[in-house]
């Protein structure tokens, strides 16, 4: 991978932290209300995923959303202010937090109703397919949503009629907070795509760079045989399920033990320099070194200065966002009635 | 130039124009291909068009549906068939929550040309969980349309419409007008989709009615007629919107409102109108506006019982001559 798809990378998973808790305080203090859905812990698996993909590909994901609405490319300016019910917001202020749209960057939607991503994608899948297009669906979902039955629905569909969607599980182990072993008879979500004759494979979701070459590897096989295909990422959240939630069915130390897998920090120590220690390149044997070398001369790029640099540029954009939030008006009624006619073109419906 | 056609075969040429016209337009549902659809309605187009333009789906109503809202996302115009409306309860989601919310909750960014189509109603003794009325349930929905075709004309009409539009549509087909006839011309240019039709003139009462209780209401009417009562006959033919001026115009010159349904009385569509109605006229009104209506029960499967449960024409015309005598 080159230095600077892997730099960003990392300023996307930096900016992500960063947004998040941002958002948190924001909360805290009323400007953002309502239910809000944080990222924290799972950076790796938004980004590694979504940089994988291509921009005529399309996104749907859940009400656990900002991040993926982000790293495809909607400016924290309009996702901060969409979380505070103004008319810049990516949704005009109309969705909120778990409803954030953009069409023009195929993000279609954040929706809420656990189970509802899949036949949307589909749906979309079954367009491409119509057409014969080179392109494909991202369907974001979590571990507990694969007990809804769209999810079994969908995924008959989608091998039934060769529909190219990649199915996204960003398995965090809680159903809020019912863990998986107490919500699934099979835990391994990948194992349930073999019922639907769909490949399918767990990643580690906490491993930034895992993600995104098994997610290239999954897109260019639905490119190339036009199936459907399912990738779990094991990851974790660190907070609760939603700010109002403390999350205090977790042991505490679960907690401590995924923060110290903390993809953010694993991903800046991939692009710290670390040169091995000559023991450790005799251990990896003859057959590796090539690949050791050319790693380092990779990841060897990236100076503590230049770290330091990310983190303040992702804390103005961060700071910018919110001033631009604040700053942005609220939507109108006349501003509603447009949305909800917005289809309407010039039908008349009675006179 | 006019044709005499059944309904069935209205709604049917309907798709195969629309199928014809537009490459967005596809069909889907169960059975709907190979087999030609429970009631004929997609007969032949499987042959004409392809498997990817008319798709017979698994028995997963929820799945489909939400497959039709997908694709409208991104410009298609799909025509969900749910073999009954029993079964829609399963698609609810898709309908409720995902086609008539999106295009809002998006801040309007995203089209929602679907179409989801129905055929609901009592039809001969197929027990209770198939003889449902369910636009109650929809016509709460803010985001939604629904159109409810009476006969084959506006089967025609309504159909080719609701695919043109880019807003979610339900279109509330009886199983009992699929095979009664009518004139169809196609050339015809067609009204609004949600206006409604004056189908009888009168002045002694108004009935406002839908659907199959259309020609309930007629029969009642010609009956009223003998008597010297003369009814105006209204089908709304559409419940959401609902062409208010189109009634109130009619009981500005009856004073009298009758609202026939063979939906639920409680919390039906007729409560709707009949209140809507009430608030819009209540000056001109000579007498409270009269209700009749399916009754409380889940439909029996008895045929006596059954035939108790829905409207009669004798009970629409009981009901005309208490609110004349009022």
């Amino acid at each position: 991978m080159d230095r600077d798809r892997q730099r960003a990378m990392l300023r996307d998973m930096l900016l992500a932290r960063a947004f998040e808790e941002r958002a948190a305080e924001e909360y805290t203090k009323g400007t953002i209300a309502g239910f809000l859905h944080l990222y924290p812990g799972e950076e790796a698996v938004a980004v590694g995923v979504l940089h994988a993909c291509e921009p005529s590909d399309y996104i749907v994901s859940t009400y656990r959303e900002h991040v993926h609405a982000m790293v495809r490319g909607i400016p924290p300016r309009s996702v901060m202010a969409e979380l505070f019910g103004r008319r810049d917001g990516c949704s005009r202020g109309m969705g909120g937090s778990m409803h954030l749209f953009d069409r023009e960057r195929r993000f279609m939607g954040g929706y809420t109703i656990v189970g509802e991503t899949y036949p949307v994608a589909i749906g979309i899948g079954y367009a491409i397919a119509m057409r014969q297009l080179p392109e494909a669906v991202i369907c974001f979902f979590g571990d507990g949503a694969v007990n809804q039955g769209t999810f079994h629905e969908s995924l008959n569909m989608a091998a039934l009629w060769r529909l190219p969607v990649l199915f996204v599980c960003e398995n965090n182990h809680y159903q809020i907070g019912t863990e998986a072993h107490r919500h699934s008879a099979v835990t391994e979500v990948y194992k349930r795509a073999c019922g639907y004759h769909i490949p399918a494979r767990r990643v580690d979701g906490m491993a930034v760079l895992a993600v995104h070459a098994a997610t290239r590897v999954a897109l260019e096989q639905i490119r190339s045989t036009g199936m459907p295909y399912l990738l779990e990422c094991e990851t974790y959240r660190f907070r609760g399920h939603s700010v109002a939630d403390p999350g205090s069915y977790r042991p505490k130390v679960e907690v401590r033990s995924y923060k110290e897998q903390d993809p953010v920090t694993l991903a800046i120590e991939e692009t710290l320099p670390h040169y091995p220690l000559p023991e450790e390149i005799a251990a990896a044997g003859p057959d590796v070194i090539a690949g050791l070398a050319g790693r380092m001369s990779e990841l060897g790029h990236l100076s503590e200065a230049e770290l330091k640099h990310l983190q303040e540029e992702v804390a103005e954009v961060v700071e910018d966002a919110a001033a631009f939030a604040a700053a942005s008006p609220e939507p109108t009624e006349a501003d509603l009635e447009a949305y909800m006619n917005c289809n309407r073109r010039d039908e008349v419906l009675i006179r | 130039m006019s044709e005499q056609m059944p309904y069935w075969q209205a709604l049917n040429r309907s798709l195969d124009t629309a199928l014809s016209a537009d490459e967005a337009v596809f069909v889907l549902g169960e059975d709907v291909g190979l087999y030609g659809g429970s009631y004929r309605v997609t007969e032949g187009l499987y042959a004409k068009y392809g498997e990817w333009r008319v798709r017979d789906t698994p028995i997963s109503e929820g799945g489909f549906t939400g497959l039709g809202v997908g694709a409208a996302l991104v410009g298609m115009r799909p025509v969900v068939e749910i073999m009954t409306v029993n079964f829609a309860l399963l698609a609810l989601d898709a309908i409720v929550n995902m086609a008539a919310k999106i295009p809002f909750m998006s801040g309007g960014q995203f089209p929602m040309p679907l179409v989801v189509r129905m055929p609901g109603g009592v039809a001969k003794q197929l027990g209770a969980q198939h003889s449902q009325r369910l636009e109650q349930t929809m016509m709460n929905v803010p985001g939604l349309r629904i159109a409810v075709p009476a006969t084959p004309q506006d089967a025609w009409w309504q159909l080719g419409q609701a695919i043109r539009s880019d807003e979610p549509i339900v279109l509330l087909e009886h199983e009992l007008l699929y095979f009664s006839k009518g004139s169809v011309d196609m050339q015809a240019e067609a009204p609004p989709m949600h206006r409604s039709r004056v189908h009888r003139r009168g002045r002694d009462l108004t009935i406002v009615t839908y659907s199959r209780m259309l020609d309930v209401s007629l029969q009642a009417a010609a009956h009223l007629a003998e008597e010297g009562i003369e009814a105006e006959v209204i089908d709304l033919r559409s419940l959401r919107p609902i062409d208010w001026d189109g009634c109130m115009a009619s009981l500005e010159r009856t004073h009298r409102l009758l609202m026939v349904e063979e939906d639920s009385r409680f919390a039906g569509a007729g409560a709707e109108i009949a209140a809507g109605l009430t608030e819009r006229c209540f000056y001109s009104l000579d007498a409270p506006p009269e209700r009749v209506a399916g009754r409380e029960w889940p439909t029996p499967y008895n045929s006596t019982l059954e035939t108790m449960s829905i409207p009669r024409p004798a009970d629409v015309a009981e009901a005309a001559r208490r609110l004349c005598r009022t």
